[in-house]
């Protein structure tokens, strides 16, 4: 049974005489348990198809649905708890709350899930560690690289094991053994937990980790393979 | 509310003082608000306060008992008898400070210049000095020694209008119980001062017994005032003493006697609460500003909690929660600034500058600030929910941010 299921999404920025398509009839079935790559050239709909599966951003037409339950026509209440209980996010361009720290940005998530202080503490400190941020729990976001503040979104999306997984450029700022470690986490994740990956990048080396790539271009789905990993 | 307090306070708390600088003027906007707010009640609580203290002392007493057709026409026919037993008993009690009985009648009185009608009562001095007269008022001379002194003390206006002064003689007319004129010679042995020119000119001050006698009244008088101890409470005591007189007699409490009196205090109520809402809608000006500011700020890191699955109304309570943390802070620097400035100044401010209007309204020219725990609560309840309330507003917007589009914004 497919996990979430794109029918026909459209979305359509105006900018002055000309339209801008964000997502043209886009149709996708992705499996439970799915290790996806999502790419294609600058400004050709990633950004905007994982907002739609998350249900950051309202769609001009189409319908998602999430395990049989319609994304599309949830209220912002139950959106929200939603993406709080099945979804980690990885933004692309800002992840982290400047006031709190990298442990505290961590647990947030988990905080607002309602995760005991001690269960929480142990797991972000266990998984900051394993993105290998051992040492700087404590420093806020602007004390970090640009590296190391994309480790800790990471780190906060998977922390508490969503079922799906949408992460946006994840290995952007990382040198290959970082980004290594850090696809191997990912892919032990998927193995082990049935966690669903989609993940959008322009690094081919990242590609090479998926199972089924989709290739988009001006917001339509133009490639969808599979490969061996 | 699924984020725990602890989270949203230690959020709340920490993204008050990323701006600390606008925090701080705004604490300090909150704090003088609220200094400005509980300092004039306290100043204009203890000018009402003295004000109806006065006005008891005049009375005097915090409840006087007459004869039921006396307040009509508190002429010496509608006197009552000297207390009775029951009365008398009921004066022993716990409820009462201090009690008197007077005569009180209309009469004239002349120097051999000028004739004045005044208020003549007849009194036993020390009892009246227990009901609130103040020998230190007596300017010259010296007060009445008992109620058989063939003195009269009389005010220092009315001194001048008469052309009299001390040790000398004046002639005092009024009216018996059967309509004969009653008059009789008293040689002025006390002048008096008083806060109110009204008082100085209108009333005298003679010996009861020495007054009973020329009315030919026998042992009657024309009231019974009894003093408490807390004007502002004279409901039970009037009961008290209801309960030991004959129905055909009148109780009643001093803001019934005197209904202009008995209405300031209100009044006053009324206005401390207008005076604190005019405050806080200045400052809500302010509050409203910075809340906004801080918002719009954050738009990108609200949209982000909210991305994250931050319910909309979690993001509510953490924009209020802010808001009552400044609030406290700043209520809390209001309070002690406000008792701080108020406690130096019990010894009263000398207002004898401006104060001759206000002699006038029967305030004294040295004001004594009155800092009511009721105030300070009134004051601080003000600014807590109508702070809440103005701070709705930005709270209700931050929550309106699509996440995305807040998201995008560089
Ligand atoms: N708020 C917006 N207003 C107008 N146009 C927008 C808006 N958001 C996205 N777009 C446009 O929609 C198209 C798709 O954008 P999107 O961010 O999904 O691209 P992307 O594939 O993620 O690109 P990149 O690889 O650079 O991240 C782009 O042409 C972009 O300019
Ligand atoms: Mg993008």
């Amino acid at each position: 049974m497919s996990a979430i299921i794109c029918t026909d999404l459209c979305k359509y920025y105006q900018q002055g005489d000309s339209v801008i398509k964000g997502l043209d009839h886009v149709n996708l079935e992705i499996a439970a348990g799915s290790f996806i790559c999502l790419s294609g050239p600058s400004g050709s709909g990633k950004t905007t198809l994982l907002n739609a599966i998350g249900g950051l951003d309202r769609l001009d037409s189409g319908q998602i649905s999430i395990n049989g339950e319609r994304v599309d026509l949830l209220g912002k209440a139950a959106l929200a708890d939603l993406r709080l209980h099945s979804i980690g996010f990885v933004f692309q361009a800002y992840n982290l709350i400047p006031v709190l720290s990298a442990r505290e940005n961590v647990e947030f998530v988990m905080q607002v899930q309602g995760v005991s202080a001690t269960k929480r503490r142990q797991r972000s400190m266990k998984i900051l560690q394993e993105v290998g941020l051992e040492g700087m729990e404590d420093r806020r976001p602007a004390q970090l690289s640009g590296g190391q503040q994309q480790r800790v979104a990471v780190a906060r999306a998977i922390v508490s094991q969503p079922k799906l997984v949408l992460a946006d450029e994840p290995t952007a700022n990382l040198d290959s053994k970082s980004m290594e470690k850090l696809m191997t986490h990912f892919r032990e994740l998927n193995q082990v937990h049935q966690v669903t990956f989609m993940i959008a990048t322009h690094d081919q080396r990242v590609m090479n980790w998926a199972e089924r790539r989709i290739y988009m271009v001006d917001g339509q789905v133009t490639r969808d393979e599979m490969q061996d990993p | 509310m699924k984020m725990p307090l602890s989270g949203m306070t230690r959020l709340a708390w920490r993204n008050l003082w990323r701006n600390y600088r606008r925090t701080l003027i705004m604490l300090l906007a909150i704090a003088l608000g609220v200094w400005a707010m509980i300092f004039m009640t306290a100043l204009m609580r203890g000018m009402v306060d003295d004000m109806v203290s006065q006005g008891v002392a005049a009375l005097p007493g915090h409840v006087q008992v007459h004869a039921a057709s006396y307040r009509d026409d508190p002429s010496i026919t509608h006197s009552m008898p000297a207390p009775g037993q029951r009365l008398l008993e009921a004066l022993e009690s716990e409820l009462v400070s201090a009690w008197a009985t007077r005569i009180k009648v209309p009469a004239m009185i002349s120097s051999e210049y000028e004739n004045r009608g005044v208020l003549l009562l007849g009194v036993e001095p020390g009892d009246e000095i227990a009901l609130g007269f103040d020998p230190d008022d007596i300017v010259e001379g010296r007060f009445l020694d008992s109620s058989e002194d063939s003195g009269i003390v009389i005010g220092e206006k009315l001194a001048q209008r008469l052309e009299t002064r001390l040790g000398k003689r004046v002639a005092v007319m009024s009216q018996d119980p059967d309509n004969n004129i009653a008059d009789r010679g008293f040689r002025v042995t006390g002048i008096f001062h008083a806060e109110l020119e009204n008082t100085e000119e209108s009333v005298v001050y003679a010996g009861r017994d020495v007054v009973q006698a020329m009315l030919g009244v026998g042992s009657d008088i024309s009231e019974v005032a009894v003093l408490g101890h807390d004007y502002r409470e004279p409901g039970p005591l009037t009961e008290h003493i209801r309960a030991a007189v004959p129905d055909d007699f009148e109780v009643l409490p001093w803001p019934e006697l005197d209904p202009y009196l008995g209405s300031m205090l209100k009044v006053m109520d009324g206005f401390v609460l207008v005076w604190m809402v005019v405050v806080f809608l200045a400052l809500s000006f302010g509050l409203v500003n910075t809340l906004m500011m801080a918002v719009f700020e954050r738009i990108r890191e609200i949209g982000l909690m909210r991305a994250l699955g931050m319910r909309p109304a979690v993001i509510v309570y953490q924009i209020l929660m802010e808001s009552l943390m400044l609030l406290a802070l700043g209520l809390l620097a209001g309070n002690v600034l406000a008792v701080g400035t108020i406690v130096p100044l019990k010894d009263g401010i000398d207002v004898s500058v401006v104060a001759k209007g206000m002699e006038m309204m029967g305030a004294s020219s040295v004001l004594f600030p009155v800092l009511s725990p009721a105030d300070l609560v009134m004051a601080n309840s003000v600014v807590i929910v109508l702070g809440i309330v103005t701070s709705l507003l930005p709270a209700w917007r931050a929550a309106q941010y699509q996440p995305v589009e807040a998201l995008g914004r560089i």
